[in-house]
């Protein structure tokens, strides 16, 4: 009963799904048949079809994460047909809806790869790697309580909308997955742009950008080629001038670095 | 029991400062001899965790998630308010407190909510100061929104992602905090139980969800801000994995349960487009401003529209019944969300819906995009007409959306005190998860200011008086408690993954979802309710009976974790009926048919039901007590609330 369009035909779909018990286990692709898919559904319908199918045959359903359902939150995370979050531009996986499909079609759903991303479990992988650059230095140092009013540190509009732009990033991981070198420079320049914009990030700017590159490094991501696959894959459209910003206020830290490491 | 709500004495507005200074504190030393367990890491709990690790507490926080940043407060779209009265457009601590009483439809707590909106001034100070970037005017000030049940304009926001920037916000403050080693964080660990010593609340018992594992955690007092419970009606604009586990392990262990039956239901999401639907999406309430509400005039017109007859265009103006502006003249389309919600299923349950389900009415802006242009319109909702273009293929520029009321937010929760401990003695309450300040129905942006104003500004000096009345000695997970407890998470999870039956978790969350909406939903009357209640009983018994699960309790399990929490909303399910029923009246967001004025609006009945509702568990299968705490409104004068 589509609600938009009765005549949307159900679909018959291959899909190719990459199956590991846990991150110690050899994974491996296998094949399942779904049947009657809406084109009204979300990707993540679709499989939340195949899973109760698999648990009522006595299957293990494909464990994958989500949450939000909205774009918003960045847990959705999957790799379809070889591309992150499948092949609609500017949309996370769970956004992404069946009508992009056509019946008969044939899907490769994978996890991201990336060393620094181990699988958990099927789909599933740990991108605690994120909160621990964050961690190194991804905030503004103040305590609760004695800050001055929100009024007595005006920001220009388009300087305030340009950190807004950046703080946007959901911490998906897709900018990695879609990387050949799988190097987070998208993720951490996201945080290191907005906070080096802010007046409020004035204070800890270099030691901030020196110590999120240096976690990021004994993280295990890549480096950065300059190549942009992570931009034209973000969800949320982070853009390569945080890169640029990133590699500026690196130097320019190192140049005259207060960290006496 | 009688409920102490522990309202210090004392003029309203001095409630708060003499409370402050009248709390007994811990002193520098002392205080990292004291470990305090924080589960859930939104704005309630984030901010709860980082502001307490800040005054020198050995915090232990935990999150289902697999960060804290992915709390389902991110999702929060439209705003936060806050008393600053930058807008120089008359508000003011006292008016920002009176609108919330009355948009709740005085059914809160008067002291409560008079300091929450004391502090709400002091959150976006502070969230300015952490690098929130919030929206501002050219001038480089802060700039503001007007949202629903207000006349002022005090509503701070950072485009349509404000929760996400918030949450961020206090993301990096406890981020700071783990990087200081005073926060301990555990990710995918979930809470399945709380550990009760000797009337106090000690410690929690965890399954590390990639493991199985499960651990015992000591501690001096535990805070649980774990979230609201609308996904008790399956379907709803709450993240997937919201769920009222935690509260509701907490409440079997002695912690009251308060206005379990306030639920607010949002007048516009994007309709359910068929029954594989697994949740709903909001569509911010700021529509409103520009959309017009309608349906057609003629029941005959709505089926073949929902046929395929006939096309929305080929409906005549004067065929249309902009429903809302007809009835409510004076708010027209701008209705508070229970009266929105209500009026679109009446609608419906005439035979005037739309869509192919009937169960849907129109948003339109046809005219808004005549008088001021499609680009106008792009600037000001663009996101929200993307976000509708990508989940239903129909493009709004061109056709009106459909929309429908969805289960948004629960005002009900754990009750607390005025320090936002529950009763039991070292368990606190904050955010969505404890019922304090909404009353029966909450207004726009005032759930992320209540998260944030308990994390950052109250449970720092509230914990502390207990803390300082509670030897430093430290708690361990020697006594025997914390063995029995986990024997008994242990018993459940194995007794979940025994039955072998044949019904997945989510079939029995989707049963259960209908019988909650039907007679549990946006108007309810007795003999619903009753029918309910027997239904919820036997479709409790069929899960124990018929439950399909397949792994151990030693791997990422997701359907065993959704089991776990589905078997508790069939619990909590039980109560929101029984607390309905109890209530004869109407009240924000609880809509009684018997109890309505002659022209269909809510009826409350101050002289008999002032009072919050706190439910105590007395054992499985047993009837829940009803304790009640009388509500004394002393600033606020009760009047039936009027839109037309
Ligand atoms: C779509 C949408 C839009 C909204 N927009 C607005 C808005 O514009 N303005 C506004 O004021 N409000 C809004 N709200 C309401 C508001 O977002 C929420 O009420 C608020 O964010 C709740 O915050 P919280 O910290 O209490 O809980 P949550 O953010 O839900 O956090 C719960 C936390 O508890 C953890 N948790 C739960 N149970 C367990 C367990 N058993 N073990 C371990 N961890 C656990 C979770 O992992 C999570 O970290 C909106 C809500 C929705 C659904
Ligand atoms: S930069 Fe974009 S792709 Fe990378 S984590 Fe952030 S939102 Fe995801
Ligand atoms: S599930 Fe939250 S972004 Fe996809």
């Amino acid at each position: 009963m589509a609600g938009s369009n009765p005549n949307a035909k159900p679909m018959n779909l291959t899909l190719k799904v990459w199956r590991q018990k846990n991150r110690n286990a050899d994974g491996q692709i296998v094949d399942y048949q779904v049947k009657d898919i809406s084109p009204e559904m979300s990707f993540l319908e679709m499989l939340d079809v195949l899973n109760e199918d698999l648990l009522r045959r006595g299957d293990d359903p494909v464990a994958f994460d989500h949450d939000c359902r909205e774009g918003i939150c960045g847990s959705c995370n999957l790799f379809i047909n070889g591309r992150a979050h499948g092949p609609e531009a500017g949309t996370t996986t769970c956004q992404l809806h069946m009508r992009k499909f056509s019946d008969g079609d044939t899907i490769t759903i994978e996890p991201w790869r990336a060393n620094a991303f181990p699988v958990n479990k099927d789909l599933s992988v740990d991108r605690s790697a994120f909160d621990r650059i964050i961690q190194a230095g991804g905030y503004v140092s103040v305590n609760t309580g004695g800050v001055p009013d929100g009024n007595e540190i005006p920001i220009p509009k388009d300087i305030a909308d340009r950190a807004f732009e950046a703080a946007t990033c959901i911490a998906c991981g897709a900018c990695v997955a879609a990387c050949k070198n799988a190097s987070a420079m998208l993720f951490v320049s996201a945080k290191v742009s907005q906070l080096a914009l802010l007046p409020q990030g004035q204070v800890e700017r270099k030691t901030r950008v020196e110590n999120m590159v240096a976690q990021m490094d004994k993280e295990g991501f890549g480096a950065c080629s300059n190549i942009g696959s992570c931009a034209a894959e973000c969800p949320v459209g982070i853009s390569l001038e945080n890169i640029a910003i990133l590699n500026r206020e690196f130097l320019s830290a190192k140049a005259t670095s207060n960290n006496l490491a | 029991m009688i409920l102490d709500s522990k309202i210090p004495e004392g003029p309203i507005a001095e409630k708060w400062e003499k409370h402050k200074f009248n709390v007994k504190l811990v002193n520098p030393a002392n205080k990292r001899k004291y470990d305090i367990i924080v589960v859930g890491t939104g704005l309630a709990g984030a901010s709860a965790a980082a502001s307490l690790a800040e005054l020198g507490y050995n915090v232990k926080a935990f999150t289902f998630h697999d960060s804290p940043r992915r709390a389902h407060s991110i999702a929060a779209q439209g705003g936060i308010n806050a008393a600053k009265n930058y807008q120089n457009d008359g508000d003011s601590i006292f008016r920002l407190f009176y609108d919330t009483v009355k948009g709740g439809d005085y059914r809160a707590r008067e002291a409560n909510v008079y300091r929450l909106a004391q502090v709400s001034v002091n959150i976006i100070d502070q969230c300015v100061a952490q690098g929130v970037p919030f929206a501002r005017e050219y001038g480089g000030l802060l700039a503001n929104r007007s949202f629903g049940g207000a006349q002022v304009s005090r509503t701070f926001y950072a485009r349509g992602q404000t929760g996400q920037q918030l949450l961020l916000g206090a993301y990096s403050a406890l981020s700071r905090q783990v990087a200081y080693g005073k926060v301990k964080l555990y990710t995918r660990t979930e809470m399945l139980d709380v550990v009760v010593i000797d009337g106090k609340a000690r410690g929690i018992i965890t399954r590390n969800l990639i493991t199985g594992e499960i651990q015992q955690h000591s501690a001096h007092a535990v805070v649980l801000a774990t979230g609201g419970y609308g996904n008790v009606f399956y379907l709803s604009t709450n993240a997937k994995y919201s769920n009222a586990t935690a509260a509701w392990r907490a409440h079997k262990k002695g912690a009251l349960f308060a206005n379990p039956c306030f639920t607010q239901i949002h007048p516009t999401c994007i309709p359910v487009s068929g029954d594989y639907q697994s949740k709903l999406t909001l569509m911010s309430e700021s529509l409103r401003n520009d959309g017009r509400v309608w349906v057609p005039k003629e029941k005959a017109t709505a089926e073949r529209l929902r046929k395929g007859e006939i096309r929305v265009s080929d409906i005549a103006e004067e065929d249309r019944d902009y429903f809302l502006e007809r009835k409510y003249p004076a708010f027209g389309n701008l209705v508070p969300r229970d009266v929105a919600s209500r009026n679109a299923k009446m609608m419906c349950d005439e035979g005037r819906g739309v869509g192919s389900s009937g169960l849907a009415v129109f948003l339109d802006f046809a005219d808004a995009i005549k008088r001021n242009g499609a680009d106008w319109v792009s600037q000001k909702y663009g996101n929200l007409f993307d976000m509708y273009a990508k989940i239903t293929g129909e493009n709004p520029y061109e056709q009106p959306m459909r929309i429908y009321p969805a289960v948004h937010y629960t005002m009900g929760g754990l009750w607390v005190d005025y320090n936002l401990q529950t009763t039991v003695p070292g368990l606190y309450a904050t955010g969505e998860c404890n019922f304090s300040d909404h009353g029966a129905n909450r207004l726009g942006a005032s759930a992320l200011m209540q998260g944030l104003a308990d994390g950052y500004f109250v449970i720092p000096y509230t914990i502390g008086d207990y803390l300082a009345q509670t030897p430093p000695t430290p708690v361990t997970t020697q006594h025997p408690a914390f063995a029995e407890a986990e024997a008994e998470v242990r018993a459940r999870i194995q007794q979940l993954l025994s039955i072998n039956g044949t019904r997945t978790p989510d079939d029995f969350h989707k049963q259960l979802g209908q019988i909650m909406w039907e007679y549990c939903g946006m108007a309810r009357n007795a003999e619903g309710l009753r029918h309910a209640k027997q239904e919820i009983q036997k479709l409790r018994q069929a899960f124990w009976s018929d439950l399909k699960l397949v792994g151990t309790s030693e791997e990422l399990n997701q359907a065993l974790e959704k089991a776990g929490r589905v078997a508790d909303f069939l619990e909590l399910g039980e109560l929101m009926v029984d607390d309905a029923l109890d209530r004869n009246e109407s009240c924000g967001g609880h809509f009684r048919e018997e109890y309505q004025t002659p022209e269909g609006e809510a009826l409350r009945d101050d002289d008999n039901y002032a009072y919050v509702a706190a439910w105590q568990y007395t054992g499985d299968n047993q009837p829940e007590v009803l304790i009640k705490e009388d509500l004394q409104f002393e600033n606020v004068k009760l009047t039936q609330r009027s839109y037309k």
